[in-house]
């Protein structure tokens, strides 16, 4: 599904390396989980594969089902299958949260050359997708994300990421701010959109998060690198004795 | 030469051949104008309500016409009364019949010394706008105006009035003036739109009896190179409410002032502009509002949108004068600037004589938001659409000031309509 081939990244303004060297395969249906300290990489990685501005890809490159990510602008990225749910989603002022929805959908059908949702169709899905989420009409009507708590921000990346239906998922540290109830909400919501055709790439510090999603492979990230890659057994370790010991197994 | 002996030295080539003497019933109300305009001359840059537009592309001879946009009729699905005004004469062809349930319709060019109402307003709240600060074009509209409008609503009109301006003659120079009586608790709905040539003139004077209510909607998107200069002058007795609100999109010059007096209680004052500007143009927003009733209420809110070296500018004032206790004065001026090269000019002034008010104002001028375009863009939505979105939502507290759901629609869609065409 997604081939990280030895990428290099360089913040744009300043001359600092923050990638160097990743490699990453993720098969179709698989759960990838990305741990590490802190400054590692990991969001870089994150923000470099859904197409931000302000990074400069020196080398490698990222295919998704074969196709370059890193000559796609954000938008195509989006259309081909991917989707990032962001650690700090944006609040947009005056858009409201339904319309974003619509336009978000049907922009992507329009570029894949299927026919736009009816917004009887689009309704019908998108109440029936925010229900087992617990969004409510009101969390839909109002400005993007605007006066959301932690919990109901990520829920809506969930509800985003329901809509869509993108191939290839990266979730971003989405375990951050949430309380428990929150968290397990949250990873049901994920879980149900887990099946053969769609992958997994979740970000997190914690150990915690990989309980409610079961990852099949574990990555340790540390100073713009994978430094070791191992089971789900691999993340109990991390939370157990901490990165000193993978880091200084590497050096 | 003294700067005022320069101004009126001007003028005197700004006005051409020796005028016809007026005549009718407006021929007193013009004379006095036409005395007003003489003591006071042409703005000129220096002049402290004109430093940040110039006046000279006013003043001067008259440009060539510009490409014209075509542009809907405004609220077709209302039904609305339409009086076309082709290069500033009024053309029967192109309107309706001039018969209104709850009203009474006149032109300028035919009316008689009978029109009462029309003879008490014409000039008449133009004069008074006139102090404290001097707005020589408007004098020089009410002294020369070929045509407009006199309206008497006396009752609650549903179907609005389309003021609806064509040109045809490349070098025209419209002058209109209208004028609205509004008699107590009646209510209208007044809609502009179109092109009114090379260089228009245009002046509404709005007198609003006890608890009527006057809406006013008007799109300023049909000219590249059209140069405008339009004032509204409306009086508010106790509990009346006014809300205008004007969509300006291209325009070589624009100026647009508003001058408003809240004379009775509890009157509200609703002014609003979106206003999407390409570069070389320049717009402008000057507002005067004066509360002198009690508890009476005004908001102004103006929002531009600047790209390629565009100049907006607000001139808003609010005065409120020792009486006017329990005002609620709101003002806010925001300009999204899409490069470096575009500038937003805010002067926002209070001047306040009473002790018990609530006054706001705030001004603002920002770039698009990169993460909240990053966000739409990551969803799907193409880069150009995700910036219109943005512009839309920066934009929406000016058009949520229009009460009508369907015209505050249609007001989005030639945003929309503008967005797609200038790629802005």
């Amino acid at each position: 599904m997604l081939e990280i081939k030895n990428l290099h990244v360089k913040l744009e303004e300043e001359d600092k390396v923050i990638l160097r060297g990743v490699n990453l395969n993720i098969g179709a249906g698989e759960v990838h989980a990305i741990m590490g300290p802190n400054g590692s990489g990991k969001s870089t990685l994150s923000y470099v594969l859904a197409g931000r501005e302000g990074y400069e890809v020196t080398e490698g490159s990222a295919l998704l089902q074969g196709e370059e990510l890193l000559d796609m602008e954000p938008e195509e990225r989006a259309a081909a299958g991917l989707f990032l749910a962001f650690q700090y989603p944006v609040e947009i002022p005056g858009v409201g949260n339904m319309t974003f929805l619509r336009t978000a959908v049907n922009a992507q059908r329009k570029a894949r050359g299927e026919a736009e949702l009816s917004s009887g169709d689009f309704l019908k899905i998108v109440r029936e997708r925010a229900k087992t989420l617990k969004i409510d009409a009101d969390m839909l009507k109002r400005p993007v994300n605007m006066g959301f708590s932690g919990g109901e921000k990520k829920r809506n990346e969930i509800l985003q990421m329901a809509m869509l239906e993108p191939k290839m998922c990266i979730l971003d540290e989405t375990d951050s701010g949430l309380d428990v109830d929150a968290m397990k909400l949250v990873s049901e919501g994920v879980n149900a959109l887990r099946d053969a055709g769609r992958s997994f790439l979740v970000i997190t510090h914690y150990q915690r998060l990989l309980d409610h999603i079961t990852p099949d492979v574990v990555h340790i990230m540390a100073a713009g690198r994978i430094i070791k890659t191992g089971g789900p057994e691999l993340a109990l370790e991390v939370e157990n004795n901490g990165y000193a010991d993978l880091l200084a197994e590497v050096e | 030469m003294s700067v005022q002996t320069k101004h009126r030295a001007d003028l005197a080539v700004r006005l051409g051949a020796p005028l016809p003497k007026p005549a009718g019933f407006t021929q007193f109300a013009r004379a006095r104008a036409m005395a007003r305009l003489q003591a006071m001359g042409l703005p000129h840059g220096r002049d402290e309500y004109w430093r940040y537009t110039a006046p000279d592309l006013l003043n001067g001879a008259v440009p060539d016409l510009g490409a014209q946009h075509p542009q809907g009729q405004l609220g077709a699905g209302l039904d609305p009364l339409v009086l076309t005004f082709c290069d500033g004469v009024f053309d029967a062809a192109a309107s309706s019949d001039l018969a209104l349930e709850g009203g009474q319709i006149a032109l300028l060019s035919t009316a008689t010394t009978d029109l009462h109402f029309a003879q008490d307003i014409y000039g008449s709240l133009e004069e008074r706008g006139q102090t404290p600060v001097p707005r020589p074009f408007a004098a020089l509209n009410t002294a020369l105006a070929q045509e407009g409008v006199l309206l008497h609503i006396t009752g609650k009109v549903a179907r609005p009035i389309l003021l609806n301006y064509t040109s045809k003659t490349k070098d025209c120079d419209a002058i209109l003036h209208h004028c609205i009586k509004l008699d107590a608790s009646a209510e209208a709905t007044i809609l502009e739109q179109g092109s009114l040539g090379a260089r228009g003139n245009v002046v509404i004077e709005a007198d609003l009896a006890a608890g009527s209510a006057l809406h006013h909607i008007r799109s300023q998107t049909s000219d590249d190179a059209a140069l405008a200069v339009t004032h509204l002058f409306a009086r508010l007795h106790a509990d009346a409410a006014l809300k205008s609100f004007t969509l300006c999109a291209h325009g070589r010059l624009i100026r647009n002032e508003t001058v408003i007096e809240l004379l009775g209680d509890h009157a509200t004052a609703h002014v609003a502009g979106a206003s999407l500007i390409d570069g070389p143009d320049h717009h402008d927003d000057t507002v005067f509002i004066t509360h002198q009733g009690r508890a009476c209420e005004s908001r102004q809110v103006y929002k531009n949108v600047l790209k390629n070296g565009a100049v907006g500018v607000f001139q808003g004032k609010i005065l409120v004068r020792q009486s006017a206790q329990k005002t609620d004065g709101y003002q806010i001026s925001q300009s999204l600037l899409l490069d470096g090269d575009s500038q937003f000019l805010a002067k926002p002034e209070l001047e306040i004589y009473a002790d018990d008010v609530k006054c706001s104002h705030g001004s603002t001028s920002g770039a698009i938001d990169d993460t909240a375009l990053f966000y739409l863009q990551s969803r799907g939505v193409p880069r150009a659409q995700a910036q219109a979105l943005l512009v839309l939502a920066f934009m929406a507290e000016a058009v949520g000031e229009i009460a009508s759901p369907d015209l505050a629609e249609e007001m989005r869609a030639q945003i929309e309509d503008v967005l797609q065409r200038a790629r802005l």
